[in-house]
């Protein structure tokens, strides 16, 4: 499907985020509306991605480690043609190929399973480290979490990547302030976030994870940096777009009802 | 007949030089171990490949998902730690990035069950092949010597999906020809027997050959199968065994819950049969400090304590 605008893109995946898990009756709307910028951008040419060979061992590889936000990828992925748009409704039903969080096996054009949190940063180390190996220009990407950050893991990674220099890999962290019990300030904050990483050795880039030109300046910038892995760290909104869902940590892991959806959905008209 | 000499190796010996091995015959296998490299043996590798050799520091959750990671881009990487930290403290990892995803990563982990010895319980994995043969897609193995061990890695190397090899400190006693071949899924009868049937696997296997032969002595005549294969297990192989055997026991340095006792069991109660059987191994309980051979009588896992046992399973006939 051709999109006039990445920003356009964007609110279409909006869309079938809400109509999406408003037919599976359960989901992550909160995450997918606030990665659903990242995603768009990433999926308007900036990943080398081909839908008519979603394996190709050159492509570039995006591993959606915060991956309850399965929705926001699944809409780019049949957005894009990687599967048809229909296909979006068999969400989280038996025997679906598409799981209530990714399955490489099962969708075509996920690069890794994810869903236990702390574990997607460390695989695309992985593909990152395979790449150099191999002299391959492949670029590796991951979406992690602010509330993800809590898991001790992401700092092994983060130790992982700046020791192997691993400047192939970028990481956009969804900065949008909540997790399941609330404010992630309150329940164990991960503050603060820059420094952290810039202790941790890698570049880091602060945007508004909203605002598309941002997104493609920072990914311009990430392929500039050279010995370091760049950690772009998108300050977002949960729920954004939908002025319900706004902000809302109740919104984390509920599915709109058929009138919240209807609501839901006239916001999103482009 | 000439005997040749026998080597008396540790299992992780022979897995670091069969690495080193498979470092020139399979360029896509890659190494990761967890500052632990020197006595997993992993360094082996390290030494020939260096650049197909990384140290993940001392965080093994970390080194596991790069493996994941690692394996979808079709490399084979064998990732290394002690069985505690490897299947305990990565499991998740192992579950949800390995397994779930069939993703083609071998877990080798080394100093497996009290014969650790010193280092104490902390250190002594006694539930790992629990843990393991639990997840799909995982296929476990527990060699009992270097010759058994090394075909194991290689084939683990060769098969394609997640492989947990169990290994150990110890130098074990050599029970094959350097040219056995390594059969997957099946079991290996080492001595026939009729009275009583010993299931044994890793280092327990040398123990209850020593226990066959203190039985001999008193006119029993128990068989020895070496079951290197905990998963898949060799199951026509158990039944056919206690078809034949009046008495059965399984022998592990692990806990009687989960590990190869407890597949055996499913096996014998499936099929109907009713014959004395008995799991060997420890029985609900950490390990602790001591020499190897001192924790093996302490626990009743050294051949005489093998013996006194299977004669008890025999009276229960």
């Amino acid at each position: 499907m051709d999109f006039q605008t990445t920003e356009q893109f964007a609110l279409a995946i909006r869309r079938e985020i809400i109509r999406m898990l408003a037919e599976a009756k359960s989901g992550h709307p909160g995450g997918s509306l606030s990665a659903a910028d990242i995603i768009a951008v990433l999926y308007s040419g900036e990943l080398r991605v081909d839908p008519t060979q979603p394996d190709a061992p050159q492509r570039d590889r995006l591993v959606l480690s915060k991956g309850h936000v399965a929705p926001a990828l699944y809409a780019a992925l049949a957005l894009r043609g990687f599967f048809p748009r229909e296909e979006l409704m068999q969400l989280r039903k038996l025997g679906s190929f598409l799981q209530g969080h990714p399955d490489m096996h099962k969708t075509p054009g996920v690069d890794m399973s994810t869903g236990s949190l702390g574990q997607g940063l460390s695989v695309a180390c992985g593909m990152a480290l395979a790449a150099k190996m191999d002299g391959a220009d492949y670029r590796v990407y991951a979406i992690c979490g602010d509330g993800e950050s809590q898991e001790g893991q992401i700092w092994e990674a983060g130790m992982f990547a700046a020791h192997y220099r691993l400047d192939n890999l970028t990481v956009f962290l969804d900065h949008n302030h909540l997790q399941i019990d609330g404010d992630i300030r309150q329940v164990m904050s991960p503050e603060p976030l820059d420094e952290k990483w810039r202790a941790f050795g890698w570049h880091v880039i602060q945007i508004n994870g909203h605002d598309h030109a941002a997104i493609k300046a920072a990914l311009a910038e990430a392929k500039t940096i050279s010995g370091k892995p760049v950690m772009i760290l998108c300050e977002t909104v949960k729920g954004k777009g939908v002025s319900f869902m706004e902000n809302q940590a109740g919104w984390h892991g509920s599915a709109p009802n058929a009138e919240q959806a209807a609501q839901a959905l006239a916001e999103l008209e482009g | 007949m000439t005997e040749t000499v026998k080597i008396k190796m540790a299992t992780r010996e022979a897995y670091g030089k069969a690495l080193a091995e498979l470092a020139a015959e399979n360029e896509a296998v890659v190494v990761l171990d967890a500052d632990l490299s020197k006595s997993t043996k992993t360094a082996d590798f390290a030494k020939v490949a260096p650049a197909r050799f990384f140290n993940a520091g001392i965080a093994e959750a970390n080194m596991v998902d790069v493996a994941a990671g690692l394996a979808t881009c079709g490399k084979i990487p064998f990732v290394s730690s002690f069985a505690v930290f490897a299947a305990g403290r990565a499991f998740e990892q192992i579950r949800n990035s390995v397994c779930y995803p069939r993703l083609n990563v071998k877990i080798a982990a080394t100093h497996a069950g009290i014969t650790v010895g010193e280092d104490g319980g902390t250190h002594q994995a006694i539930e790992d092949m629990g843990l393991m043969r639990g997840l799909p897609n995982m296929a476990v193995l527990c060699p009992s010597d270097w010759v058994n061990a090394k075909w194991a890695i290689k084939a683990a190397a060769a098969y394609q999906g997640p492989v947990y090899i169990r290994l150990g400190r110890l130098a074990a006693e050599q029970l094959y020809a350097p040219d056995q071949e390594f059969r997957w899924g099946r079991a290996q009868l080492l001595l026939p027997g009729s009275d009583i049937v010993l299931f044994a696997c890793g280092m327990m296997v040398q123990e209850a050959l020593a226990a066959a032969q203190l039985l001999a002595a008193e006119g029993i005549r128990a068989a020895v199968a070496d079951m290197y294969a905990i998963k898949p297990l060799d199951k026509e192989f158990v039944l056919d065994q206690i078809a034949h055997c009046s008495a059965a026991a399984s022998v592990e340095e692990h806990s009687i819950y989960n590990g190869l006792g407890s597949a055996i069991a499913e096996v014998i109660a499936e099929s109907g049969r009713s014959l004395p059987f008995q799991r060997i191994g420890l029985q609900d309980t950490f390990g602790q400090s001591g020499s190897p051979a001192a924790l093996l009588r302490y626990y009743s896992l050294d051949a005489e304590s093998i013996a006194n046992q299977a004669k008890q399973i025999l009276a229960r006939r």
